[in-house]
């Protein structure tokens, strides 16, 4: 089971949040914005958690068959 | 000045509210990541660079949990800086971040609006009432963020006298007034107690229910760390809030131009207050909580040991002129604004959303309802609380017609 991670860029501010976090998931690009490191992951709380943690909810996490990955 | 010996910190204060103090454009142009002492001799590295200051708030080799050791030196805060939210790395900090950040998304604080739009033409209704010259601290730029956190929290109205004269106390001078800071730290605890009580046998729709449900269904935060959450949140909320509506209007007033401007385009109130985020000096010393590196860094040249203390100096970044065209100019209508006065990285402040907002709403009522404000005082009689990180106006007297 992998999941798949998305940034939605046209909503990220930059904030440093995610990358912060879990820099093996997440780094910023020359504009400051976040893009996933991979696009297909293993199963991560901590990925969960810095979705969640995204102040304008830029961050999807998606299982195989595009739905989203429950956050609790 | 020399390469090699350490800077005085905190440095002198700077001439005027509106501009970093000369020395740290000079550090930032020569001497981008310089050794500062401490009036008790520790040492730690200022760093200046917007850049360099944005690799230390995001990049994980800086450690605020390392920071809050008892061989570090301090900047303020006392317990909230050791125990709170921004005394933790990840992946702990993560699990206690996520619990309330949900409550502070953009979708979130835009449902606030109407609400933080109609406190707002109260506030302003109600200071219209007071004889000039009327403090705008008392009557709005405090009452406002209050407010707002209150309802958020569901602390009730009836309480916020109570914690008030706390909550000043706790944003106090660590160095001079450590006593009076921890006795309001207990004092905060023991009102959260009360309230976590009181909630715990009437929940409400409110985030402290919500956290509460959080530790008692599925154990997610210890009960201190539920108290500890309360009041970071509950100081957090408006401290810092109340005292940049009094600096964006003080601010404004010094550059009439720019105030003529953003009335005749109040649809440009949002990038006005990114800029003004920008422009406006927080503390006097511009600087942020200390982090410690976690292994050796190199920034701008120098490398910076192991297990050494490092200020990032948001205030100096947000002047960079290698980011910011002409960067000691206000300019309301700026379009390339990558300011960092929130913060950034893990600890990017979390009610940055919701202070936009408020000072969104704050500025769009003062300017439509009170265009003619002033303030009665010359600058120089305007008194400030001293604090490292914060400077806190302590009355704003104001007049309009």
């Amino acid at each position: 089971m992998t999941w798949r991670l998305r940034v939605d860029r046209e909503a990220c501010i930059g904030s440093g949040m995610c990358a912060g976090a879990v820099p093996e998931a997440f780094d910023l690009d020359a504009d400051g914005k976040s893009r996933p490191v991979r696009e297909e992951i293993n199963p991560d709380q901590d990925v969960l958690d810095a979705a969640v943690s995204c102040p304008v909810e830029a961050i999807a996490v998606l299982g195989r068959d595009g739905e989203e990955i429950p956050w609790d | 000045m020399t390469q090699d010996s350490p800077i005085s910190f905190p440095l002198p204060d700077p001439p005027t509210l509106y501009h970093p103090a000369p020395l740290l454009s000079e550090l930032r142009e020569h001497r981008p990541v310089a050794q500062v002492a401490f009036p008790d001799g520790k040492l730690a590295w200022l760093v200046t660079r917007h850049a360099d200051v944005r690799t230390v708030l995001i990049d994980s080799r800086f450690s605020r949990a390392l920071a809050t050791g008892e061989d570090m030196p301090q900047m303020g805060l006392g317990s909230l800086a050791n125990e709170s939210l921004i005394a933790k790395d990840p992946p702990e900090h993560t699990r206690l971040r996520r619990l309330v950040a949900r409550a502070f998304t953009a979708r979130r604080v835009e449902e606030l609006r109407p609400r933080v739009a109609t406190v707002v033409s109260d506030l302003i209704a109600g200071l219209r009432k007071q004889p000039q010259p009327a403090n705008l601290v008392e009557h709005f730029s405090l009452p406002l963020p209050v407010q707002v956190i209150c309802d958020l929290l569901g602390v009730p109205a009836t309480d916020r006298d109570r914690f008030h004269g706390w909550s000043d106390a706790a944003m106090g001078n660590w160095e001079r007034d450590q006593d009076v800071m921890a006795g309001a730290f207990i004092s905060l605890g023991g009102y959260f107690m009360e309230l976590i009580e009181a909630k715990r046998a009437a929940p409400a729709d409110d985030l402290m229910s919500a956290l509460i449900a959080a530790r008692d269904d599925d154990d997610r935060l210890s009960e201190e760390e539920l108290i500890t959450m309360g009041i970071g949140l509950l100081i957090g909320g408006h401290e810092t809030t109340a005292n940049q509506i009094n600096m964006f209007l003080l601010t404004l007033l010094e550059h009439p131009e720019q105030l003529e401007w953003l009335k005749a385009n109040p649809g440009r109130l949002d990038v006005a207050v990114e800029e003004l985020m920008r422009f406006t000096q927080l503390g006097s010393s511009t600087a942020s909580l200390i982090r410690v590196t976690t292994e050796p860094v190199e920034l701008s040249g120098v490398t910076i040991p192991a297990g050494q203390a490092v200020m990032p100096a948001i205030g100096a970044a947000n002047r960079d002129p290698g980011v910011f065209t002409d960067p000691d100019r206000l300019d309301l209508g700026r379009a390339e604004n990558p300011h960092i006065g929130f913060g950034a990285g893990v600890h990017h402040c979390l009610g940055a959303q919701l202070a936009r907002m408020e000072l969104q709403e704050a500025l769009r009522g003062l300017l439509t309802e009170l265009p003619d404000l002033r303030v009665a005082v010359p600058d120089s009689e305007l008194r400030f609380k001293p604090t490292m990180i914060v400077r806190s106006v302590e009355e704003l007297p104001v007049v309009w017609s």
